[in-house]
């Protein structure tokens, strides 16, 4: 009598589907508005990676690859784009993204009031819809970096009705096209995703839902992954890497960043830079070369970093090989600085409170200490530190810089003349001639050869003492697989799954 | 009556103050808010952009009178870094401090009165001294540091507890509680010792009077004399004392909410400072000093009503 | 017969402090406090004497290795010994406490005192301005302040100084309105002594006693407070050690370098316990019903 009854209910249970599966991340930080024209974070950007799909995405080895546009070419005056759109994409609102959803985007790029987007989209003129799904980009010269632009925020689509029906509380609720869609959000809280499912892709997505919950302390942040509590962590405390190597039930994951630290020098921002004892360019290599950058790797990182001399990590195919990372030399700076005529030069090192920047410069007072450096630590909260170098109030400033896919994102606003993130004042015609006409040029190989140019500018004049390249360090359960680790550090969903 | 006139026209300037204050303190903090607002492109028309929408070019008077005009008028103003108003982060945060607080003073009085009790009626024993240290231990650590450690026991060794972050009660209860018992345990331990002082000197004095002589006198059992009589008048103004810990609480809350990742009141005030979001910061404060005074004035009321002598 | 002469001495009349701190020695908890207090006292005064090493030398061998022969604290992130940073940390963490609570002092009683003194609309400005500052957050007016000012420990102090202030304010306004109306005031006056003279001859001594209590336990306060603010990374900035800031540090390694945040955190707990239970023992003292 039971026999039949329990055949029934087994039956009745293999037919119901698999309960819902939700991926829960842990981010570092919370992030800050939702729309992609006006975020200025990085951890926006991971929140991003699930909810708006980009025009382009980038690849493990940072080159371009389809994701709403299928395929490009530049014309044969490198003065305009066009792309092919996807077919049978929708938003989440059931709109079509087609061309003219693309060109409203990249006006709305260019036009909405506190966009961020404006400087990346600069040399872009306009927009011609060339067919319902192929688009043409104007640019006023050629500009190489835009694609690279265009697989980040510059590239994200949202939907033009949803965007003009919300005006500006269009980050409340943000509808884009990405893999899932936005449910809610708690203010400093959880960022709830739920699938979207008409999403272009749909195979390569096997979660109902994700959630992105800002863990600010990174002890917390590990003992919710341990607890079962988050599937998936980003930046894991490097001293937390070798007793991990030891847990079975959690998998690490890394890659370099595309970003760099480094120490940004006053040579020209303000009046300071001609009194600083760093003016000399002896002194500023005298300095450079009594830094042992292993040890700091090792000592502020654990040895989770990649030293470094160049905007781009030695691991980037846009470092310039023939410029290596030099190793410490205290003999050369002594004489270095007897040459310049000063045995115990003293400047004041600028840092934030946060714990990597203090501890880059302790490590690096105590460094250039036995090469006659006196060096004074002065520490303020973030906001105020980049106040002050904006002003030009700093001698020395340890700054670091999340990185673009293309090298100009990590040079062009630092280095080039009176840019907005030029702290160091710097300011070389022949380094800006370099940099521009690498902007305008397509070929990776002659673009390589004006980089490594404006390199050998770099090292002799040292605006910044480039030190070392992070590694991103992500923690998951075993259970999740099919994450692709790629060196912008934002977590892509699709082909992830969780057993 | 006009004890009761003269406390509410007393609310006035001091909200005045109180609004100066914040507001000063806010908008003196070093650094262009504008760059700090703009991200990290620094794109200059964002920044000129966001200097013209708050108006940070206009001498400081001028703008607490766009800022107060706005508050007269309801509007708090909004969060620059996630474009919500202000009263509406204040409404989804409320019920979550004030359920922290609420589970954080259940716990301190239950810990704060027992131990005062006992320290009280075991005066200058050793009882006395260990129940001093076990209340006092709470006020002694610092509050984060004290989670940081039962998280790691309770969450990760254990497994028992979530190691942070919070799930509304309208979610799952459970798993709501789950998740505040340790930060509403590290915020009640400072609150418990408080409330441990004032109850044993509210014993004591009680103890010694004549009502408990008498009592004791017609020959009651000792624990009647002290659950019931004794008690009864002790805990009258430990009560209204009580009522006024909630701007301990608060201050308490800011830390622990760090550590528990719980999106109260706390952390929002703490990343608005840093992240140089005024509104949020002026709004919130603003806030929760009127209900601190207003809680202020129903206490001393309340106090007056009970205890007319109190009133010569 | 002789008559005796019982040379009875009448019974030494103690004052009432003599007899308070009679009171005080007897409570053996708060002298075993005491003598916590004095240990650390005298171990930031004579810090470079007991420490063994500088706590600002850096080592890169011997990062965040475990207490050992060589390092009983063993060191820390970048390989500092956390013995002698510990003992140097006593400094900035007394400092923390004396330094604010006596700004606190210096500040508050005076107000207080004119306040309740003086009445009238001084007093109606003062107390509107102390109820204002005691309706914000003790740690939210703290943190503002002290991002105002800048991270340090000087600032720190002067942060936690000012926001504590309000309750000496309160305190001293209260004991003041108490006290001028006892006979002794008015006979003063009567004699025609001038308000300053009475205001420290006779208003002054009687209203010390529950500041006292006050003021050590806010210092207690004090100590939690600079490591609370070191926490949110305002209070006092490495290289230089205090307790609270090591903490913070220590935050990072808990799993794997436990000794970087034991030694301090402990500290921490045995200075602030012990001003807490001397508070305590002085309020039972100085308790007015005792006199």
């Amino acid at each position: 009598m039971k026999k039949p009854f329990a055949a029934a209910l087994a039956a009745a249970l293999l037919a119901i589907p698999a309960s819902a599966q939700t991926l829960r991340i842990g981010l570092a930080e919370d992030p800050d508005v939702l729309d992609p024209t006006l975020a200025r974070t990085f951890v926006g950007r991971i929140v991003f990676a699930g909810l708006c799909d980009k025009l382009v995405d980038i690849d493990k080895d940072l080159k371009i690859v389809p994701q709403l546009a299928t395929s490009w070419e530049w014309s044969g005056d490198q003065k305009s784009l066009t792309m092919k759109i996807r077919q049978g994409v929708t938003f989440h609102d059931g709109e079509k993204l087609d061309a003219a959803a693309v060109k409203f985007n990249i006006e709305r790029h260019k036009t909405l009031q506190g966009s961020n987007r404006r400087g990346e989209l600069a040399p872009v003129t306009s927009v011609d819809v060339v067919d319902p799904h192929t688009v043409k980009l104007n640019v006023s010269a050629p500009y190489a970096p835009l694609l690279a632009q265009l697989a980040d925020r510059s590239g994200m689509m949202v939907s033009p009705k949803a965007a003009q029906a919300a005006g500006d509380k269009f980050s409340a609720n943000p509808v884009c096209s990405g893999p899932f869609k936005f449910v809610e959000r708690i203010a400093q809280g959880k960022i709830t995703l739920e699938r979207f499912p008409n999403y272009w892709n749909k195979a390569a997505i096997h979660f109902d839902k994700v959630t992105y919950e800002p863990v600010i302390d990174p002890t917390v942040r590990l003992a919710n992954l341990k607890s079962g509590q988050l599937d998936f962590i980003e930046r894991v405390n490097p001293s937390d890497m070798p007793a991990l190597k030891g847990e079975s039930k959690i998998k690490v994951a890394k890659a370099v960043e595309i970003g760099y630290q480094g120490i940004t020098i006053n040579i020209g921002k303000s009046d300071l830079s001609q009194k600083t004892a760093l003016k000399d360019p002896r002194v500023r290599e005298a300095f450079e070369a009594s830094l042992d950058r292993e040890a700091i790797v090792q000592v502020v990182m654990d040895g989770e970093a990649v030293k470094g001399n160049q905007w781009v990590a030695p691991t980037n195919p846009w470092y310039a090989k023939d410029q290596p990372v030099p190793k410490r030399d205290l003999n050369r700076a002594k004489a270095l600085l007897r040459e310049a005529g000063v045995t115990n030069p003293s400047f004041t090192l600028l840092t934030a409170t946060t714990a990597d920047a203090q501890r880059i410069a302790q490590v690096v007072q105590s460094m250039a200490k036995e090469a006659g450096f006196d060096i004074k630590i002065q520490v303020a909260e973030f906001s105020t530190t980049l106040n002050m170098a904006d002003k030009g109030e700093y001698e020395a400033y340890v700054l670091a810089w999340s990185g673009r896919a293309d090298p100009d994102g990590n040079i062009y606003n630092h280095l080039v003349c009176k840019q907005p993130l030029n702290y160091s004042g710097y300011c070389n015609a022949d380094f800006d001639k370099a940099i521009n006409e690498a902007r305008m040029i397509s070929d990776p190989a002659q673009r390589a050869k004006l980089f490594s140019q404006a390199a050998s500018l770099e090292h002799r004049d040292r605006p910044i003492v480039y030190l070392y390249h992070r590694q991103w360090l992500w923690a998951h359960t075993n259970r999740l697989s099919g994450y692709r680790v790629i060196p912008d550090g934002l977590v892509r969903l699709q082909d992830m799954r969780i057993k | 009556m006009s004890f009761i006139l003269r406390r509410l026209g007393a609310i006035i300037p001091t909200l005045f103050f109180v609004s100066v204050m914040i507001f000063g303190l806010q908008q003196l903090l070093p650094g262009d808010p504008a760059i700090a607002m703009a991200g990290e492109e620094r794109d200059p028309n964002v920044v000129a952009y966001l200097r013209g929408k708050f108006h940070l070019d206009e001498p400081l008077h001028v703008r607490y009178g766009y800022w107060m005009k706005g508050v007269l008028a309801g509007d708090l103003g909004e969060s620059v870094r996630i474009q919500r108003p202000v009263a509406s982060l204040i409404l989804e945060k409320l019920p979550v401090t004030l359920e922290l607080a609420g589970l954080a003073m259940v716990i301190a009085l239950v810990i704060g009165i027992t131990a005062g009790i006992v320290s009280a009626v075991y005066k200058d024993t050793w009882v006395d001294y260990v129940a001093n240290v076990f209340a006092l231990w709470g006020l002694s650590t610092p509050n984060f540091w004290l989670g940081i450690l039962l998280i790691l026991l309770f969450a990760v060794k254990l497994g028992w507890l979530p190691a942070s972050g919070y799930v509304s009660p309208f979610e799952d209860l459970g798993e709501n509680l789950k998740s505040m018992i340790l930060p509403a345990f590290v915020l009640g331990n400072a609150l418990a010792a408080v409330l441990m002082r004032h109850t044993r000197s509210a014993m004591l004095q009680v103890l010694s009077s004549d009502y408990v002589r008498t009592a004791r006198a017609k020959g009651l059992d000792e624990r009647v004399v002290i659950l019931r009589h004794a008690l009864r008048n002790a805990l009258v103004p430990v009560v209204t004392l009580t009522a006024l810990q909630l701007g301990e609480l608060l201050s308490g809350a800011v830390l622990t909410e760090q550590v528990f990742s719980i999106p109260g009141f706390g952390k929002l005030i703490v990343d608005a400072v840093f992240n140089r979001d005024y509104s949020v910061v002026q709004g919130v404060v603003l806030f929760t000093a009127t209900a601190y005074i207003v809680l202020n004035l129903l206490a001393d009321v309340a106090y007056v009503l009970i205890n007319p002598r109190m009133r010569a | 017969m002789a008559a005796i002469a019982l040379d009875i001495a009448p019974p030494r009349e103690l004052s009432p402090a003599q007899r308070a701190l009679r009171r005080l020695v007897r409570r053996r908890g708060a002298m075993v406090a005491l003598a916590v207090v004095v240990f650390f006292v005298l171990l930031a005064i004579f810090a470079p004497w007991i420490a063994p090493y500088d706590p600002l030398a850096t080592s890169w061998g011997a990062v965040r290795k475990a207490p050992s022969a060589a390092h009983w604290f063993g060191t820390d992130e970048i390989g500092r010994d956390v013995l002698s940073r510990v003992v140097f940390g006593a400094r900035a963490s007394l400092l923390a406490g004396l330094v604010s609570v006596g700004i606190s002092l210096a500040v508050g009683v005076p107000l207080g005192v004119v306040a309740g003194y003086l009445g009238g609309w001084i007093d109606m400005l003062i107390s509107r301005i102390t109820d204002a500052m005691l309706a914000c957050p003790f740690l939210v007016l703290a943190i503002a302040l002290a991002a105002f000012l800048g991270p340090s420990l000087t600032n720190a102090m002067i942060a936690i100084g000012i926001a504590a202030t309000p309750v000496f304010v309160r305190l001293a306004r209260a004991q003041v309105l108490a006290v001028k109306v006892e006979d002794y005031i008015e006979a003063a006056r009567a004699v025609g002594n001038s308000g300053l003279r009475i205001a420290l001859r006779h208003v002054f001594p009687n209203i010390v006693a529950p500041i006292i209590v006050q003021a050590t336990l806010a210092i207690a306060a004090a100590v939690i407070a600079e490591a609370s603010l070191s926490f949110l990374g305002l209070g006092q900035q490495p290289p230089a050690p205090s307790w609270g800031s090591m903490l913070n540090t220590a935050k990072n390694y808990v799993e794997n370098a436990p000794w970087m945040a034991v030694w301090p955190g402990v500290s921490i707990f045995l200075l602030v316990l012990s001003f807490n239970l001397l508070g305590d023992g002085l309020r039972d003292a100085l308790d007015p019903r005792h006199t």
